[in-house]
């Protein structure tokens, strides 16, 4: 039994709040600059081409990349032989945030009801995932979500016979019908499998992984590259005024389901797709 | 094609000169509101009181930026998705709003109003939030402070790089510019 503080937790999620909203992950800066350079289109290059001095300007002078710094997810893969001491792991995780937040200059985006709508002031509570894994390590990761692509997000309980051709036309009209209101070149997590609630968290969590990594089964990467080709020929481009960005990448996850369920989960991200992850 | 410097209040004849796809760079007053904000705004119309901005001309930036670090004039400040205004928008426009600086797409009832009495709609680049911030000289609180960042803001701006994504013939650049890229790709 390995003993990690709550107070070292905490401590973490802070730091972690504040870099994710300052840096982009390579995988995405990277892909941003490689489309620039192949982008046919004269005013998507040009949009790309701001992305990249916002970037640049976010590390140099550490601000925000985006004004939405997000409802924060935190992921924690908590190794089984792990004791949590000194403090409540989720109050752990909530003050890293509450730290990060206010010391990070960041905005704070969370209502504390969804219908009486007033600001909880912090940015808290986070939205914390925990899975219980073997060993006696804590894997965090920190993910701000921002909303204007959360909202374009989309899920469908599909019958088994609506198979392959179903899940990838949902994807497709689910991008369609997106258009330009999620911040275009967009990166897209989709869930295929599980329960109603389980397909959305694995849609979430493919965004979770670098765009740069294909799903280790050769049918479901195959799919990825199929589905990304397709997005990409719609045209909406880069904040949808023409292009081929449309999509950086499109990354499946996938579960057991049930035999009459075939649940499908589509989960947009904008081009500030931003995760950092951290080992205790 | 170079970008046409836009003067804030703007006039109901330079609004209606804009084209869908026009390149701009705004310059002057342009004030910040989002959901609550607006939703307040509309309230004080139907309780028949005077809004606590002049609207006649103005520009609207849907926009809840991040807090200013010392020494900065205001935090990241990139453009918010537009149609969540777009229930209280043509109230506004009704009332003489010229300009409203957003992003992504706008319903048929915010395009007819526009159509109607002259107005525009501009598009700032999502997600450039750190960018657009070094073109916002000066940020003054007007009211509801207790918002937090939907709170009004009153902004100078010098050379605010937008885009006029819907002009008052209800031209639509969304539709636009990706039939433009298809017929050439």
């Amino acid at each position: 039994m390995r003993e990690i503080t709550a107070a070292s937790i905490t401590e973490k999620i802070r730091d972690m709040c504040v870099e994710a909203n300052y840096l982009l992950p390579d995988d995405v800066s990277e892909c941003i600059r490689s489309c620039h350079k192949t982008e046919p289109w004269a005013p998507a290059r040009d949009t790309l081409g701001r992305l990249i001095e916002n970037i640049d300007i976010a590390r140099n002078e550490k601000m925000p990349l985006c004004q939405d710094t997000g409802l924060t997810c935190v992921f924690l893969e908590l190794g089984q032989d792990v004791h949590i001491v000194g403090g409540d792991l989720n109050e752990a995780v909530h003050e890293g945030v509450r730290q990060g937040y206010a010391g990070g200059f960041l905005r704070k985006s969370v209502v504390a009801d969804p219908l009486h709508r007033k600001n909880t002031g912090d940015n808290t509570p986070a939205v914390i995932t925990v899975d219980i894994v073997p060993g006696d390590t804590l894997t965090v990761t920190v993910a701000p979500k921002g909303f204007g692509s959360e909202n374009m997000s989309r899920l469908n309980m599909f019958p088994p016979a609506a198979g392959e051709k179903g899940v990838k036309d949902f994807v497709i009209e689910t991008v369609k019908l997106a258009g330009p209101n999620p911040c275009p070149p967009i990166v897209i997590g989709v869930g295929i499998g599980g329960t109603f609630d389980r397909v959305a968290l694995l849609a979430k969590k493919a965004l979770m992984r670098p765009i740069n990594r294909r799903h280790p089964d050769k049918y479901y990467s195959d799919m990825e590259t199929e589905l990304l080709e397709k997005v990409n020929a719609l045209g909406i481009g880069p904040q949808g005024f023409g292009g081929k960005t449309t999509a950086l990448g499109l990354n499946i996850e996938t579960h057991p389901t049930h035999i009459a369920g075939l649940p499908v989960a589509v989960n947009i991200n904008c081009h500030v797709t931003r995760h950092v992850k951290a080992k205790l | 094609m170079s970008d046409r410097i836009i003067t804030t209040p703007i006039s109901k004849e330079t609004a209606t000169s804009l084209r869908a796809g026009d390149t701009v760079l705004l310059n002057g007053v342009v004030y910040t509101a989002r959901d609550a904000a607006h939703a307040r705004l509309v309230e004080l119309l139907d309780q028949g009181k005077e809004l606590p901005i002049d609207i006649k001309d103005a520009v609207i930036y849907y926009v809840g930026p991040t807090p200013a670090k010392p020494g900065q004039v205001i935090g990241s400040a990139g453009p918010t998705t537009s149609y969540r205004m777009d229930a209280y928008a043509p109230r506004l426009i009704e009332l003489g709003l010229r300009g409203m600086i957003g992003k992504g797409k706008r319903s048929q009832d915010v395009i007819d109003s526009m159509k109607k009495y002259g107005a525009v709609y501009f598009g700032a680049i999502g997600g450039a939030a750190a960018l657009i911030a070094k073109t916002i000289a000066e940020c003054e609180m007007v009211c509801y402070e207790d918002l937090g960042s939907e709170a009004i803001r009153k902004l100078t701006v010098k050379d605010f790089p937008a885009t006029v994504i819907i002009d008052s013939l209800g031209n639509n650049l969304y539709e636009i510019g990706v039939k433009d890229y298809i017929k050439s790709a």
